[in-house]
């Protein structure tokens, strides 16, 4: 099966004589994968995630979203149905009134059939496990549960690709919680491709795989494993690791006995337990 | 010298269907020269509480005292209030507005009438606090910096005011990690100099690092306070009060669980490293 992003020798700029926000990239991702990707602030993330959505265009290079070139006008709509995205703050996505009406916004934009937007809403609130809120005005949710409904959003919309820009930099611990737990489901039961942009280290370890971009390249990709237990290089990029790596890496330097590549509490405590 | 509270409540939408209680009760002292952090879910009173702190909202029940003198007091100066203490917003960057850098720290000095060496100085001295070169700062636009910058110009704007406490709600959200440390290490430095910090987060990494006092709110009232070592003591009840304990607690307790004989009460990851160093000797000494 053909990757549902395609990404080929990518560039792009702002402006004329500005630097390279993105320096050819080159990247495909797989139908039902999950991937995290991590760099500090102006390292070309969320440029990236916005050429995959058409909201920009590359200067150089192609991409494709499920073989639709990003440059197609005529096909801007069905890319951004097929790749939606959700933002940082909850409260710049949520449109309307009731929070139903929110998350028909998308299809009834589209002229969907109402009763299929019937089926949509509700479907797509029960996936993010907000359906007993259907009548509840958004402005007096939780952050966590905004941004579930800003998911729900893009659900209704029949996305098959969901692109993540730090969904959960405003919220409290457990609204983290809750919207990571819902896009794990996601990933896992409804199939849906997930891209998660984050800064939360233990965010990415969830992920299939990690991509590190710095300087608009990638520097690091792999499985979260390979890529955290390059302890010393992520630190260059102005990265942190997640507190159970850091910690595993002072005890093997002060000769404890144990692989380089710990991510879990769970893996910590069996090595050290043993 | 302090920020005191007492019987403090506050209702929103009062007297109509939607009345919520946001503050109940709450009796606090923050005293000069201390560092203390205020944790609690979405919605759990943290913002409204902070905003009782220079006046922004007036006590509807109960009392507020800045250092010593009632907030409500017919003769009080607001201005004053809010000169003492200065609040720093989450997402503070939203609010700059000026053409340079200069003119936006300066913003507050020149409503204060002061004369413009007074204002050169104040500009300088809270750029440079925030860790800024001033000749290389000051005459660029705010908008041109990145999002750590940013944030830092909009810090010196309250730091101008020459506040004797700050309080910054969420002031790392957004950022990435270096953005994130060099914010804290600025709090830090603030706080070395003799201003006062009370610091509102969901980092629990973060709370557990700096600060010297917690308190832990939850539906309005005051949880729970103490130091980060008695807090995230109770990991179990901050979970279910909708928090969490930085990923330290959890590994040691886990180890503790499964028969390491360490001392689950370790905040940081060097002092969690040696805690287990020293557990994992002494096992095979024994």
């Amino acid at each position: 099966m053909n990757p549902i992003i395609s990404i080929k020798n990518v560039s792009f700029k702002y402006s004329k004589d500005e630097m390279l926000a993105l320096d050819n990239i080159s990247l495909d991702i797989s139908q039902g994968e999950f991937v995290a990707i991590l760099g500090h602030n102006g390292s070309g993330k969320s440029t990236m995630a916005k050429l995959i959505n058409s909201l920009l265009l590359p200067t150089e290079g192609t991409i494709l979203v499920k073989d639709m070139n990003t440059r197609d006008d005529n096909r801007l709509w069905e890319i951004r149905q097929t790749a939606g995205m959700v933002f940082q703050n909850p409260d710049n996505q949520l449109v309307a009134t009731i929070v139903e009406e929110d998350v028909a916004f998308g299809p009834e934009n589209q002229g969907v059939e109402p009763l299929e937007i019937r089926k949509r809403v509700d479907d797509a609130l029960k996936a993010v496990d907000m359906y007993d809120f259907r009548k509840r005005p958004p402005h007096l949710l939780s952050g966590g549960q905004k941004q579930r409904i800003a998911i729900a959003g893009v659900l209704a919309l029949n996305s098959e690709c969901i692109i993540l820009d730090e969904p959960t930099a405003m919220l409290d611990p457990s609204g983290r919680k809750e919207v990571m737990q819902t896009i794990k489901r996601l990933n896992q039961e409804e199939k849906k491709t997930i891209l998660l942009i984050t800064h939360f280290m233990d965010e990415a370890v969830e992920a299939d795989r990690v991509i590190i971009m710095d300087e608009g390249k990638i520097q690091l990709q792999g499985k979260p494993k390979e890529v955290f237990s390059n302890v010393e290089r992520i630190k260059k990029f102005g990265l942190d690791i997640p507190q159970v790596t850091e910690l595993s890496h002072i005890l093997i330097e002060n000769g404890i006995n144990l692989p380089n590549d710990i991510i879990t509490i769970e893996e910590l405590v069996e090595r050290l337990c043993q | 010298m302090s920020i005191k509270t007492e019987k403090l409540s506050f209702y929103y939408s009062q007297n109509t269907p939607f009345e919520t209680k946001a503050l109940e009760d709450i009796s606090i002292e923050i005293n000069k020269g201390e560092f203390v952090g205020i944790i609690g879910h979405t919605g759990s009173g943290k913002s409204t509480l902070i905003q009782h702190f220079n006046g922004l909202m007036l006590p509807e029940e109960g009392y507020i005292y800045i250092d010593g003198r009632n907030i409500k007091d017919k003769d009080i100066k607001l201005k004053l209030i809010r000169q003492k203490v200065g609040l720093v917003f989450q997402y503070p960057e939203y609010q700059l507005f000026e053409e340079t850098v200069f003119k936006d720290v300066a913003y507050g000095p020149i409503n204060l009438n002061l004369d413009e060496k007074e204002i050169e100085r104040r500009v300088r001295y809270a750029l440079e606090i925030v860790g800024f070169d001033f000749q290389t700062i000051k005459d660029k636009s705010p908008f041109d910096l990145s999002g750590g910058q940013k944030r830092r110009v909009a810090i010196a704007g309250v730091l101008a005011m020459k506040p004797d406490y700050l309080v910054l709600d969420e002031p790392t959200a957004g950022l990435d990690p270096a953005g994130r440390n060099e914010i804290l290490n600025n709090i830090k430095k603030l706080h070395d100099i003799g201003i006062t910090i009370i610091l509102v987060s969901h980092s629990m990494e973060d709370i557990a690092r700096l600060v010297d006092y917690i308190y832990v709110m939850y539906k309005g009232k005051i949880h729970t306070q103490g130091t980060p070592h008695e807090i995230y003591k109770h990991s179990e009840d901050l979970k279910r009060i909708g928090l969490g304990v930085p990923q330290v607690v959890d590994i040691m307790k886990a180890l503790k669980a499964k028969g390491l004989n360490v001392d689950t009460d370790k905040l940081t990851v060097e002092e969690a490293a040696q805690e287990i160093i020293h557990a994992i000797r002494s096992k095979k000494d024994a």
